[in-house]
């Protein structure tokens, strides 16, 4: 058995992972001004997918000995509290890695020959590490920092195939939304300040008891920074840079943002949620968060899964879709009662970011891998894909089924995990759309299957080499996202205990 | 752990498969699934239960492992066979090693990933016909979904890719139906079960556990999940009116995947209706069974009369399915020993003699590449030990005695006009009106052989039509002998499976 961290290490040493993948993208800098010009991607991409697993494999250790949970001393808090470690921190953190490594593999391949090589992986991981510390928020101005260290390096990763008008386009629509969303969210946590005045989390929930009189303002900031997640999930009705900046940027960064950003965008949200605006307090004040999710929840998943049902190009049918799946994810805050199952419906909601953070990543890398080999991007341009490169179709087929919640895969447990948990407390509608947009994104998914397997290969269907690094890269996920269905039990039970200390 | 290392095996063989080159792959993908039918012939006889999988009793081959915790609701991987379960994972391991021997000739494109796909389905039967806890048995059912979706989109005819994908849409959507009306069913138990095991539900089901759920009375709720798993599984099955993505499924299937559709996948749904909802609510299939044996009824002539209609051979057999369906409906809905019973062995008589039937379609089709009545005739000169079989086959479907359908007709029919079911001789005049199907069905076979085998041959070709390979013959062959030997000596099943019905109609354990 793994020894908790707190009985050999000092405290601080918790944020391993976050403080590996920043040493990661340092010495990234300090290769790239050895030798600026280098295009050795071998040492770059090999840098930063050790920095990352390395990151992973500590977030994993830490996570199964316990540390920051219940029994073993509890959540570690750190730099006068602003920064908590706790199961749930530890687990977002295995899924930022997890698909850091996956991105950092599949982009060897993917920008070989390509500028400013160093310049990707620095930023890929120093988004890592924002996002990881995101994670671990527990002050409103940590959360800010980190979210905006988040995002700076995305903006840039957008617009990184500077010569293309439409990677760029898209950076500066994200970074654009990007800016006013900040704006909001940071207006926002001044009026909460205002009424609390307090930015540590649990003194803001113990600052509204108290602030009757200030409700409305109250009010406002919360919808307010509710506003600045829903940026960051791509939840309705900020999600409209999602398609153009999952469109125009490298595939690689679409897999990164899609997946591992989203996922850091709810890890926030879920903890300042929970922990400053507790549902028993909050909610019989008059602030209705859970009303305003539900609605969200509603509205992003149907809209997503509706317009992901109209493309025509793959990338952005992915990239409505993952709008949808933001959706499932957001009826973990949306299901939420006071005295209910929380627990289980929160760790449910982060088991299918666990899940969706292999196969949306996994789906992204293959479109990575049909970029590399000039494929095209529509469906048409997928016909019989099958018959040149079986296995990574196969892993496609994967990800597209486990994404439309079919089983055998990992998908289908924790959309099911979700909508169980959002049934035991009541919300027998949310479980009941999510069902039905389930069902309907079997459509547009199974086109990419059909399109890849059925349909006859047009004459001048190409491919060219195999790249391993992005071949390893799309099986590692499809292997992961096989095995998550059998293996699903650690992961939920792992979820749900340490979603269930934060109530 | 039978079971388990036969399920591991045929998964692990899938693999194998699709990874040979595709010269190897269809001797490869036979040898491998000769293990699983050995496994089963041995599970066979050395069966020695006499209880119900669902309500107690012995169990063979039982294994539960707790598996996780999930809502509160404990899963564990949890299987068994009994009387009722055994015969149709028989039926899956030797139809699968048949239906493989017989796509040698017909599939010579991407064999490997065929190969592999046919023992990847067969995985997910074995698991279906085995899994006791009811998210296993989900995973299960929707995972045989996915390769037939490949199956008959890859391999099949003109118009596969309509076929398939209105094969997929339909009964996924009534999976999820099924699915809504069970998990609806099991929030309604409330406290009394906390998990999805199957027997545990069933067993509380049966006590009249159930409560009131999401403002349904504990009525309400048993009547609507009741109809809400039997729309489910009326689609799988296929009764009229929810039928209609079966003939463009089996028409558009390359012959070795009609056969495991007819064969098997149909038996999915009766075999989930039996256990769902005539094991769990019995008193919501008396309360409704008029409906359900008029739709038995209707099911019977309808699909009987359409297949008169039809002049495609192989439509002819589709649609026969409908009709033979039909019969199982109307054994369950009897709730007799003999009934119940009946139907099981019916599911098991139609696998094989359904399997025979298209399987001898296809080989005829191999050698002229027509299926059309009109278009063929004297086929008995040029292909006389396929013929005799077809012949052999078609007696088979009409009911002739000392074959497998005659024995299941002649158990359902007999538990049908003892059921008492319906008030009044409700049960006895649907069970005359059934069997007036046996006269439709005679006519159109006999009417198909007619025309097709006998007469002088006429069907122009610039290539010559004779007897087809010996391993396309074979199958046909060894169905025909378990076709006769289930009708001579039905004893190898439905003793075990009378043991494991007694305990659904309350008979002791």
């Amino acid at each position: 058995m793994l020894e908790p961290l707190q009985t050999t290490l000092p405290e601080w040493a918790a944020l391993a992972p976050t403080l590996v993948l920043a040493t990661t993208a340092l010495v990234l800098l300090v290769i790239d001004s050895i030798d600026p010009d280098s295009k050795n991607a071998l040492v770059l991409a090999g840098t930063s997918v050790v920095g990352a697993v390395v990151a992973l494999g500590l977030a994993g250790w830490f996570l199964l000995a316990g540390t920051g949970q219940e029994g073993t001393g509890g959540p570690i808090y750190l730099f006068g509290d602003a920064v908590v470690v706790d199961g749930m921190a530890l687990f977002f953190m295995a899924i930022f890695t997890a698909v850091t490594a996956m991105v950092c593999l599949g982009a060897y391949d993917y920008l070989k020959d390509r500028e400013y090589q160093a310049e990707f992986y620095t930023l890929v991981l120093f988004a890592a590490t924002g996002m990881t510390l995101m994670a671990a928020s527990n002050s409103l101005a940590t959360v800010f920092v980190s979210l905006e260290l988040a995002s700076l390096p995305s903006y840039v990763l957008v617009a990184y195939l500077k010569r293309d008008r439409g990677s760029v386009e898209a950076g500066l629509k994200y970074f654009l939304i990007g800016a006013l969303s900040s704006a909001v969210f940071v207006f926002g946590i001044s009026l909460i300040y205002a009424v609390t005045g307090s930015l540590v989390l649990g003194d803001v929930a113990a600052g509204l008891q108290g602030a009757d009189q200030f409700v409305g303002i109250a009010g406002i900031g919360v919808l307010m920074i509710a506003g600045g997640f829903a940026f960051k999930t791509a939840s309705v009705p900020f999600h409209f840079w999602a398609p153009e900046a999952y469109e125009g940027a490298p595939a690689p960064v679409s897999a990164f943002l899609s997946s591992a950003s989203k996922a850091a965008g709810f890890a926030v949200a879920f903890r300042v949620f929970v922990t400053a605006f507790p549902v028993g307090e909050v909610v019989p004040m008059g602030i209705d968060w859970v009303l305003a999710f539900q609605v969200l929840a509603v509205v992003t998943m149907t809209l997503g899964n509706f317009a992901a049902a109209t493309q025509s190009n793959v990338k952005r049918m992915l990239a409505y879709s993952s709008i949808g799946h933001a959706g499932y994810a957001l009826i973990g805050l949306a299901a939420l009662t006071a005295g209910g199952q929380n627990g289980d419906v929160l760790g449910a909601s982060m088991t299918h970011l666990f899940v969706y953070g292999f196969m949306n990543t996994g789906a992204f890398l293959f479109i990575a891998l049909t970029e590399y080999w000039d494929v095209g991007r529509t469906f048409e341009d997928f016909n019989g894909l099958a018959t040149k490169a079986p296995m990574a179709c196969v892993a496609m087929t994967v990800f597209m089924f486990s994404l439309a919640g079919l089983p055998p895969f990992g998908g289908f447990f924790s959309k099911y995990a979700l909508f169980l948990g959002a049934v035991e407390n009541g919300f027998v509608f949310l479980a009941a759309v999510g069902a039905i947009n389930s069902a309907l994104s079997l459509f547009y998914y199974s086109r990419v299957v059909k399109a890849m397997w059925i349909e006859e290969p047009s004459g001048d269907l190409e491919i060219g080499s195999r790249p391993t690094g992005l071949y390893v890269a799309v099986l590692f996920a499809a292997v992961g996202t096989m095995l998550l269905l059998p293996g699903i039990g650690p992961v939920v039970e792992t979820g749900q205990s340490v979603a269930a200390a934060l109530f | 752990m039978i079971i388990e290392a036969l399920i591991a095996f045929t998964f692990v063989a899938a693999l194998v498969t699709f990874a040979l080159p595709d010269e190897y792959a269809n001797k490869a993908a036979a040898a491998l699934s000769v293990v699983p039918v050995l496994g089963s012939l041995w599970m066979w006889a050395q069966y020695d239960a006499t209880g119900n999988a669902l309500l107690g009793g012995d169990i063979a081959f039982e294994t539960t492992v707790e598996w996780l915790d999930l809502a509160g609701y404990t899963l564990s991987w949890h299987t068994g066979v009994d009387g009722i379960s055994l015969p149709l994972f028989v039926l899956t391991t030797v139809l699968t090693t048949l239906a493989i021997v017989s796509a040698w000739t017909p599939i010579s494109d991407r064999q490997s990933q065929f190969y592999g796909l046919m023992l990847f389905m067969e995985a997910n039967l074995l698991g279906v016909f085995t899994a006791l806890d009811f998210f296993v048995w989900f995973v299960f059912w929707e995972a045989v979904l996915v390769p037939m979706y490949f199956l008959i989109g890859v391999w099949g005819g003109p118009r596969r890719k309509y076929a398939a994908i209105k094969f997929f849409v339909y009964t996924n959507i009534a999976s999820l139906v099924m699915f809504i009306g069970f998990v609806a069913l099991v929030f309604g138990l409330g406290d009394s079960v906390s998990s999805f095991d199957l027997p545990a539900i069933a067993q509380a089901t049966r006590a009249g556990e159930v409560g009131s759920f999401a403002g349904l009375s504990a009525g309400a709720l048993r009547t609507a999940a009741f109809l809400a798993m039997f729309v489910g599984f009326a689609v799988k099955v296929p009764v009229a009116p929810l039928h209609t993505w079966l003939p463009d499924a089996h028409v558009e299937a390359p012959t070795p995947v009609s056969v495991m559709l007819a064969g098997v996948l149909l038996k999915m749904g009766t075999y989930a209706l039996l256990r769902f909802n005539f094991t769990m609510l019995p008193d919501v299939a008396t309360a409704l069974a008029v409906p359900i044996a008029a739709i038995a009824v209707i099911s019977v002539i309808y699909g009987a009369l359409l297949a008169l209609a039809q002049e495609d051979l192989k439509r002819i057999v589709a649609y026969s399915s409908v009709s033979s369906m039909g019969y199982v409906i109307l054994g369950l809905v009897a709730y007799t020993t003999y009934g119940v019973g009946g139907a099981t062995f019916q599911m098991v008589a139609h696998g094989l003699i359904s399997g025979l039937m298209f399987m001898a379609v296809g080989v005829m089709y191999n050698v002229t590449h027509t299926r059309m009545v009109g278009d063929m005739s004297g086929m008995a000169d040029r292909m006389p030990i396929t013929s005799g079989i077809f012949v052999a086959g078609a007696f088979g479907y009409m009911g002739l005695p000392l074959m497998a359908g005659f024995a299941a007709e002649f158990f359902i029919f007999k538990g049908a006009f003892e059921s008492t079911i319906i008030a009044g001789n409700g049960m006895a005049l649907a069970t005359g009106l059934a069997m007036f199907g046996i006269v439709i069905v005679a006519g159109y076979l006999l009417f198909a052989m007619q025309r097709t085998l006998f007469g002088s041959f006429r069907l122009e070709t610039d290539y010559e039509v004779r007897e087809a390979a010996m391993h396309d013959v074979a199958p046909l062959a060894v169905l025909l002998v378990l076709v006769i030997a289930l009708g001579v000596a039905p004893n190898l099943f439905f003793g075990m499976i009378q043991e494991a019905v007694n305990p659904i109609l309350g008979g002791v354990l």
